[in-house]
């Protein structure tokens, strides 16, 4: 592991070569936006929230799954950011049902709290009004497809924490949608633990549990940062006698 | 040669009303219609969704008692769940559907009626709405926008723990009380109660001035229909339906509200995206019934609170020996009688300390695949019924709402007013200001009503055979 400097919105900074633009940029409380990367789970870069300006390229590139490199010159708040974030908050909103004023989540959502981050106040395509369906077969816990915005952290925390592997994504294009086993209800998963895990780390009001009014939902995510440090530093195992 | 009379409000395109008359070849007015052309399409859009969201959903369709929806589907989830709920739930819940009645009697009195009383029919339109009565009187407008404030105040402090976030769920209700907050509100009462007191007074100190219009108010028979409590007194929140015809006999009594659907019947008519509900035993037409501050008022035979059931006795006497009160125009006398009571109950509730304990939620699943809610919202009994499956997604949601309950009244109404004002063909504008007072005697939540304070913006249309416009008056 080797040290280098880089500059992140002009400022000068020195970071690990294995650490990504990303976590550099938290550390430094340089704020970027993000939807799919959720620490504790393994990154895909797939909603392109958090793309960044790197000198010398014309391409953007996401800061989740970007390493650092001796020198580089990153921007993070251009005005082509900035236009490229809103669109793609407006094009989530097209492309799903959110009616916000009767969601579980209202006020605790993510996809909204980005909106307004994104100073979105209206959206220039039209809406797509897709039919999706819900499945509130599993006993605990409900799908709906409407909010769905296709991060994969459901995918992604039931393979890498739980261990299950309940969710994946079916179909292609504007046509994927997460799918519990063999695309089978939720209720019928013969893998689900029903341990909740993809419901809380779900950004918007797709995954929640069952019984909950509107606005009634907060997702907590902490629980993540403990798993995962638990088991790196294998803590939950008592040491004492041994040595 | 018949000709059609048509007034329509020009103001709102959307969920606006507007009246024909039909005469018939020698001029004499054979029928009235009031359209409704407000297309409720949302019980067909909450199929496929899931039962918890119904009281944040049906909550935000009406904006005028939103309280009333919520409370409704609440109760039609507890009934799925197959839960009783806590005392101090159901408390909570009767406080805050007292406060619905409180803000939105207010409203209809102060706001929307009391111009036409204080300045008279035929007053100048611009100034006939609640800035003219400020004007007039300055501390009586301010005493009903206070009044108003009070409703609103004890909905916000039950409610809003966040906004619009429903307070009401399946099971009870999301938060309890606190001391503080009880305190506050009950702060209000003293002040509430003089004020209702005003309004009654008022109203009825106009009575005598209007003598010859109110008999035309329409005054006819029909069935009133609402719920009791448990001793046959007035109820809002729980209780059982009962039935009275137009000459005051108790003709059902004791029905369980989850089997109104055995009892009342909806007609559709191709001129009204309002639905027309009858009681079925006597068929459609025959079978109509009014709901509200008028029916609720005739069917009870006591009120539960001292000065409401003084008033009550009062207004008994109007019907003489009948027993039963059928004019229309007193549907005003009656809001107010029940707005003494609503201020009265409230404080009952505020000062018993059991509404101040902090279970206030039962939880469990789906226990029924069917449910039906059923309380007194301020225009009328109203029912929310739906169908789950056993996730509980929702497969058949049907929604009765007062105004649709008073709809053959409405009409009823209009006719006669049309019958005693319309003099030839001439629209006059005594006959508007007659048929617009008339409408709100029912108080219907319809967006025109509501939204134009004061007079209604109209136009009016004189058709004759084929539609051609004989004569057109906008206002
Ligand atoms: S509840 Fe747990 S096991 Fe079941 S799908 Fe969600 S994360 Fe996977
Ligand atoms: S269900 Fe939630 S967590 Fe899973 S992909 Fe959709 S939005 Fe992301
Ligand atoms: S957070 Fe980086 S692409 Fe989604």
């Amino acid at each position: 592991m080797a040290i280098l400097t880089l500059t992140i919105d002009g400022e000068q900074l020195s970071a690990n070569d294995d650490e990504t633009l990303l976590e550099i940029a938290r550390q430094h409380d340089i704020a970027i936006p993000t939807l799919c990367h959720l620490e504790g789970l393994s990154d895909v870069g797939s909603c392109r929230l958090c793309l960044v300006e790197i000198e010398g390229s014309q391409k953007l590139f996401p800061a989740c799954t970007t390493r650092a490199q001796e020198g580089m010159v990153v921007r993070t708040k251009t005005e082509r950011l900035q236009r490229n974030r809103r669109m793609i908050i407006e094009l989530l909103a097209s492309e799903g049902n959110h009616q916000c004023a009767v969601c579980v989540v209202n006020n605790h959502c993510e996809l909204q709290n980005l909106a307004y981050e994104v100073g979105l106040t209206h959206t220039r395509y039209p809406y797509l009004y897709p039919k999706k369906r819900l499945d509130a077969s599993h006993p605990d816990f409900i799908i709906d497809r409407n909010r769905c915005v296709l991060c994969t952290r459901c995918v992604r925390v039931c393979h890498e924490v739980e261990g299950a592997h309940v969710w994946d994504i079916a179909q292609r294009g504007i046509h994927c949608e997460i799918i519990s086993d063999m695309d089978q209800p939720w209720g019928t998963s013969p893998s689900c633990t029903s341990c909740g895990k993809c419901v809380l780390v779900c950004p918007t009001g797709a995954l929640i549990a069952k019984g909950e009014n509107v606005a009634e939902m907060e997702k907590k995510t902490d629980f993540l940062k403990y798993i995962v440090t638990a088991r790196v530093k294998r803590e939950w195992i008592n040491t004492d006698g041994e040595e | 040669m018949s000709r059609t009379i048509t007034i329509s409000p020009v103001t709102r395109i959307e969920g606006h009303a507007k009246i024909t008359i039909q005469l018939d070849d020698a001029g004499t007015v054979v029928d009235a219609r009031f359209h409704v052309n407000e297309f409720r399409g949302f019980e067909k859009f909450c199929e496929g969704r899931l039962m918890w969201e119904m009281g944040g959903i049906t909550s935000r369709i009406c904006g005028i008692c939103p309280t009333s929806h919520l409370i409704t589907s609440a109760k039609a989830g507890d009934a799925i769940l197959a839960v009783e709920i806590p005392e101090t739930a159901e408390k909570l819940r009767r406080l805050i559907t007292l406060a619905q009645w409180i803000q939105s009697h207010t409203l209809s009195f102060f706001h929307l009626s009391s111009p036409d009383f204080l300045l008279g029919f035929d007053s100048d339109p611009a100034r006939r709405n609640i800035f003219g009565l400020i004007e007039h009187d300055r501390e009586f407008a301010r005493r009903g926008i206070r009044l108003r404030k009070f409703g609103q105040e004890i909905i916000e402090v039950l409610g809003s723990r966040r906004i619009h976030t429903p307070w009401a769920v399946a099971g009870g209700v999301r938060e309890p009380f606190d001391r503080s907050k009880r305190d506050y509100l009950l702060g209000w009462i003293p002040e509430a109660r003089e004020t209702a007191r005003l309004a009654l007074d008022t109203l009825k100190s106009i009575h005598t001035r209007f003598e010859h219009e109110i008999p035309n108010f329409g005054n006819f028979r029909s069935l009133h229909v609402g719920l009791v409590d448990r001793e046959g007194g007035l109820e809002y929140y729980g209780g059982t339906l009962r039935v009275m015809d137009g000459a005051g006999n108790i003709i059902a009594d004791r029905l369980d509200p989850k089997d109104y659907r055995e009892h009342f019947g909806e007609a559709t008519e191709s001129w009204s995206y309002l639905k027309f509900p009858y009681y079925k035993p006597l068929g459609y037409q025959q079978g109509m019934y009014r709901v509200g501050p008028l029916a609720r008022l005739n069917i009870c035979d006591h009120i539960g609170t001292p000065l409401a059931e003084l008033e009550r006795k009062e207004f008994k006497a109007i019907a003489g020996d009948a027993g039963v009160v059928n004019n229309s125009f007193y549907f005003h006398y009656a809001r107010l009688i029940e707005l003494l009571f609503a201020v009265e109950q409230a404080e009952l509730l505020l000062t018993d300390e059991s509404i101040l304990g902090t279970h206030v939620r039962s939880r469990a699943m789906i226990n029924r695949d069917h449910g039906v809610g059923a309380s007194e919202a301020p225009r009328g009994t109203l029912f929310h019924d739906y169908e789950v499956n056993q996730d509980g997604v929702l497969q058949k949601v049907d929604l009765v709402i007062a105004t649709a309950q008073n709809n053959l009244a409405m009409n009823k109404t209009v006719q006669q007013l049309a019958m005693r004002y319309l003099d030839g063909t001439e629209i006059s504008e005594g006959l508007l200001n007659r048929i617009e007072a008339g409408i709100r005697c029912f108080d219907p939540c319809l967006s025109c009503s509501t939204h134009a304070i004061g007079a209604m913006p109209l136009r009016v249309q004189l058709l004759g055979p084929g539609g051609r416009i004989i004569a057109e008056r906008t206002r």
